[in-house]
């Protein structure tokens, strides 16, 4: 089953594309779009074939996997494998980068220093090493190598905002790599500690061998659960220490903003499935009232800020931050519902998040504003681009029959079976959540026909969406339907991994409120 | 005051009988000591290659003594380094009258060292396309702007005389990593650093500013020896013996006589090495001697002089005081949280490019000694396995700083540095690679090391290592910031009107980068073979 190292091959191949866009010489360097492009689609055809390949019946949580000893000192190996969870989440991964670099084909062009062929070499390039780092952080079966990805991954979403974004680009760079090392480094101590206080010995770091064998006082063990949780909140990003985000996001490119919301912050919440639930289940526990708290605080809180909001990207972020929310209660929760939901809503947030900000790209390059007061009436220019763009927000309100609506219900019931209160609560994020959608779509959308053409300046009205931008929709739109509709296949796959969880941790779902005697 | 003590001391009746060398029955005739000539070999090659030296330094042309200096200097220590790894290796043995030792540490540390000083001198040989060395003055005594500096400028005089006093400090290096006894530790500490000093003076531009730094580094760096002398005189008075093995008995069977000599003297001892590894409250030297020193000069005293003060500092510490460490422990860790936090905090306000790797080298100084406090064999491997990381990737950056020019003079202010990226990709990337490996990034060597330099101190070194390795991790942090500021600067920022521009290095001062750029990621990828080569050779020979 094994004998074809897939999981390295997908990690390598877009490397090779990056490798060979930047060294193209000048003088070909408009090829470097579609080698990006195919490059991204080889993997994608990989990550589905890994898809086919892995057997969500079988009782191996880790398939596809390969080990190569690495540094043994440490204890480090080269070990990748996936479960469900990763698995889902690199598929999503392998989707949304070719939409994205489709979405970004002629981003660089019209900026002051579009034109030069040598800055699309390198974004395209940067885009494709991410690609390949975030393969391996859900891939790594090994924690030391999940954090060379993890801290890796740092550099090339640095170098995309910070070279290709808005006005305040470095500030948002500086400020992201800030937040990201500062949480990586107090993670490091907690990785260190983890091999000392775990079974040791030159597969030390492996997830199989830490999974239940922390050892160590009580003491110990909450303190590297603190050091793991401090770094993937920061990553969630979770109040409070998501103010690097709405920076982040609003600078970056559209394209980087999806991978960057849409796939590396996903890292935050499955890493605590990962490390926080899997290797510290006492702690975890022990620390799930703080976490709840913290969960329905981002709920509440990111959704407000997103309705006060006047920047059409820092309003997409903000909702981020309230649906993360949402997926860290999940995981809390500790129900098999609610963690399901969890898995699920963190693929559905990728698609919802991916049609938001490219579609407001969209719509930004047109206009050359994020200011909402600067749009009205567009729906009257721009209708395809308007409906698009009301069904990714409907998706993102949790509309039933769209795919958040799935999750988000999940999450929801699932945490009602332990903390009804809680689940009471967050559901008022769900209304706050049609709150920012609609405002922002009736800003922007509805209201008289805007006028384009101040008396002579020869600007003309805006067209509507492009063929490429309309093939960049196609595949969102088509998700929130498919996982909306008919979300068993990702469901099945992220089930049983969640289970496996579950049970390190040593929770059973709570009995039926309902049910009179113990019903399990 | 010192000789005095020693005199009065045999008197003394409660010494305990300990068998050093110099405590045998006074009068007895002279005995030459053995000594095994192959172990020490390496270091003999070198002080050779060095009064070799001096006399080409005399008798040859001005014509090719450039070129023959270099030579000279880089044959004696490849020759040095291949008798060290095929000969020394299978020789280890306290030798001299157990005044040196060669065992693993001090083997590793050697062959670092040789390496080091190839590259270094390959770096300051660099001529770009001059006559004579270009980071040299053509005439060290002349008076800075002088007509006679200018004259000697004409006249193409030269100080090649550099690369012998490199030899001179690199044969002091090698017996301090070597040294058993606290005299010849002492020699082989003045040895390494008066050529230093010396160095340091003969920057070619900004002459002020370079002797103004060799004064300075002189004078502390002559107090510092005092010190570290009267803390050996102390625990000589202590153990009746400068014999680290003689002294670590004495600790051992000490009966409470004496106690009092012996914390002052770890404490004294341990301020005169702490002093020459950049130690915070030691430290002040640091920046003006990098500053001004000339540039490869620079990158070769970071490396080499860090790596060799942590040898003596190791050996020390973990053969010699071992025994007291509970005493002076606390003493030394808050030191090395003083140096992580003042390295890191001071650097955030440079504006100077020499200057701020000053300061990032305080604070590496800083998570190196997490490592020493470990105190376990895997903190000497992953102290040693640091300093080669580390020694590396600096040679390299400074040679890189010597590249960038403004006007002829280096353009070493950071706001010159804006929008390198643009026009010198290649230098830039070659220098944010070596600084992300300064800042400790995954997948570079830095990473490694400091995973090498922390986990002893995590696994070992109980509440105060975990405390020591937070803080070290938030220094990381602080100065992670410093230098993605450089990056965000040479990438991010528009170019300065200043004509800033990179020149083209010799083949020699591209070697010297190559292998450093090489090293960093492949002791950040692979650094399996390195490690293990650090752990097998971690135990001292008592």
């Amino acid at each position: 089953m094994n004998d074809l190292p897939l999981l390295t091959i997908m990690m390598v191949v877009p490397l090779v594309g990056a490798a060979v866009i930047a060294l193209l010489p000048a003088g070909s360097a408009r090829l470097a779009r579609p080698i990006a492009l195919g490059t991204s689609l080889v993997t994608l055809a990989l990550a589905l074939v890994a898809w086919a390949r892995f057997d969500s019946g079988s009782s191996e949580r880790y398939q596809l996997t390969e080990t190569h000893s690495w540094i043994p000192q440490f204890g480090v190996s080269y070990a990748v494998g996936v479960d469900g969870i990763a698995l889902s989440l690199i598929v999503m991964a392998a989707i949304l980068t070719p939409v994205c670099l489709l979405a970004a084909w002629n981003d660089l062009e019209g900026t002051p220093d579009g034109d030069d062929p040598k800055r699309t070499k390198t974004y395209f390039a940067l885009m494709l090493t991410l690609l390949t780092f975030m393969v391996g952080v859900f891939a790594a079966r090994d924690v030391f190598l999940f954090y060379v990805f993890f801290e890796a991954m740092l550099i090339p979403v640095y170098f995309l905002i910070g070279l290709f974004g808005g006005p305040r680009r470095q500030y948002a760079a500086v400020k992201f790599i800030l937040f990201s090392l500062a949480g990586g480094l107090i993670m490091l101590v907690a990785v260190i500690a983890l091999y000392i206080y775990g079974p040791g010995g030159e597969q030390g770091f492996l997830y199989e061998v830490l999974e239940g064998n922390v050892g160590g006082s009580t003491a110990a063990q909450r303190w590297m659960f603190i050091g793991f949780f401090i770094a993937l909140a920061i990553k969630a990003p979770m109040w409070p220490v998501h103010t690097w985000l709405p920076d982040a996001a609003a600078e970056a490119r559209p394209a980087t903003a999806v991978l960057l919301v849409g796939v590396l912050d996903k890292v935050g919440t499955f890493g605590m499935i990962r490390f926080c639930l899997g290797f510290f289940p006492e702690a975890s526990k022990w620390a799930t009232p703080v976490v709840i708290t913290l969960a329905v605080i981002s709920i509440l809180y990111g959704a407000l800020l997103a309705i006060g909001s006047r920047d059409i990207m820092r309003l997409i972020a903000f909702t981020s931050i309230s649906h993360f929310g949402f997926i860290v209660l999940g995981i809390f929760a500790m129900t098999s519902t609610a963690g399901n939901g969890s898995a699920l809503y963190m693929i559905n947030h990728g698609f919802s998040t991916a049609g938001l900000f490219l579609l407001a790209g969209f719509l930004i390059a047109r206009h050359g504003s994020q200011r909402l007061a600067d749009y009205g009436g567009w729906q009257r220019v721009t209708p395809v681009l308007a409906g698009t763009f009301l069904v990714a927000g409907l998706s993102s309100l949790a509309l039933p029959g769209l795919s958040s609506y799935v999750s988000e219900f999940l999450v929801l019931a699932g945490t009602f079976q332990r903390y009804p209160w809680v689940a009471a609560i967050s559901t008022l994020g769900i209304v706050l959540a049609a709150l920012y959608i609609l405002l922002m779509y009736k800003r922007v959308f509805t209201g008289p026909r805007p006028t384009f053409s101040d008396a002579g300046s020869g600007v003309t009205a805006p067209r509507d969406l492009g063929l490429r931008e309309r093939i960049v929709v196609v595949p969102i739109i088509a998700s929130f339907l498919v996982l909306g509709i008919y979300p068993k296949p990702v469901l099945d796959l992220v089930s049983p991994a969640v289970q496996q969880t579950l049970q390190l941790v040593g929770v059973s779902d709570p009995a039926p409120t309902n049910a009179t005697g113990s019903a399990q | 005051m010192t000789a005095a003590l020693m005199s009065a001391l045999p008197a003394l009746p409660a010494l305990p009988a300990s068998v050093g060398f110099e405590t045998t029955v006074p009068g007895a005739a002279f005995a030459p000591v053995p000594v095994a000539y192959s172990a020490v070999a390496p270091m003999l090659i070198v002080v050779g290659t060095a009064l070799v030296g001096v006399l080409v330094e005399a008798f040859a042309p001005r014509a090719v003594r450039h070129t023959v200096q270099v030579g000279l200097a880089l044959a004696g220590l490849v020759a040095a380094f291949l008798v060290l790894v095929l000969v020394s290796v299978d020789d280890q043995a306290v030798t001299a009258g157990g005044s040196i030792v060669i065992d693993g540490p001090a083997l590793f540390m050697q062959g670092t060292l040789l390496l080091f000083g190839v590259l270094g001198v390959l770096t300051m040989s660099e001529r770009f396309g001059g006559r004579s060395a270009d980071a040299f003055t053509p005439m060290g005594a002349a008076t800075p702007g002088s007509p006679a500096e200018a004259a000697a400028d004409r006249a193409g005089f030269a100080t090649s005389e550099a690369f012998p006093l490199t030899m001179f400090a690199m044969f002091g290096m090698l017996m301090f990593v070597a040294s058993n006894d606290l005299i010849t530790m002492f020699v082989a500490l003045e040895i390494l650093s008066l050529p230093l000093y010396v160095l340091t003076g003969l920057a070619r531009r900004r002459r002020l500013l370079s002797q103004e730094a060799s004064l300075k580094y002189f004078l502390l760096g002559a107090f510092s020896s005092a010190f570290f002398l009267f803390g050996a005189a102390l625990l000589y008075g202590y153990a009746g013996s400068s014999d680290l093995g003689a002294i670590a008995q004495a600790i051992s069977a000490s009966n409470g006589d004496l106690e009092g000599l012996l914390l002052p003297g770890v404490v004294l001892t341990l301020v005169g090495l702490l002093f020459k590894v950049g130690a915070v409250p030691f430290h002040s030297w640091t920046p003006d001697a990098y500053q001004g020193a000339p540039t490869p000069v620079t990158g070769f005293m970071a490396a080499a002089t860090k790596l060799a003060a942590f040898g003596a500092l190791l050996r020390l510490a973990y053969v010699g005081v071992e025994g007291s460490r509970l005493e002076w422990r606390l003493g030394v860790a808050t030191v090395a949280v003083l140096t992580m936090v003042v390295g890191a905090v001071l650097s955030v306000t440079q504006t100077d490019v020499k200057r701020l790797l000053a300061y990032s080298s305080v604070a590496h100084a800083g998570f190196i000694l997490v490592g020493v406090l470990a105190y376990d064999r895997t903190g000497v491997s992953g102290v040693m396995f640091y300093l080669v990381a580390y020694g590396l990737a600096t040679i390299a950056a400074f040679a890189i700083v010597s590249l960038v020019r403004s006007g002829g003079s280096e353009a070493t202010h950071l706001s010159q540095w804006a929008g390198l990226g643009r026009r010198h990709p290649v230098v830039a990337g070659i220098f944010a690679l070596l600084l992300l490996a300064f800042a400790g990034i995954p997948l570079t060597s830095g990473f490694t090391a400091k995973f090498a330099a922390f986990a002893p101190a995590v696994a070992h070194g109980g509440l105060a290592g975990v405390v020591m390795v937070v803080v070290g991790v938030l220094a990381s942090a602080v100065t992670a910031f410093v230098y993605f500021r450089i990056i965000v600067l040479m990438y991010f920022t528009e170019p300065t009107g200043d004509d800033v521009a990179a020149l083209t290095p010799s083949v020699a001062s591209t070697v010297a980068i190559t292998v450093g750029v090489i090293a960093t990621v492949v002791l950040g990828i692979v650094p399996g073979p390195v490690l293990d080569l650090a752990g097998r050779v971690s135990q001292f020979l008592q």
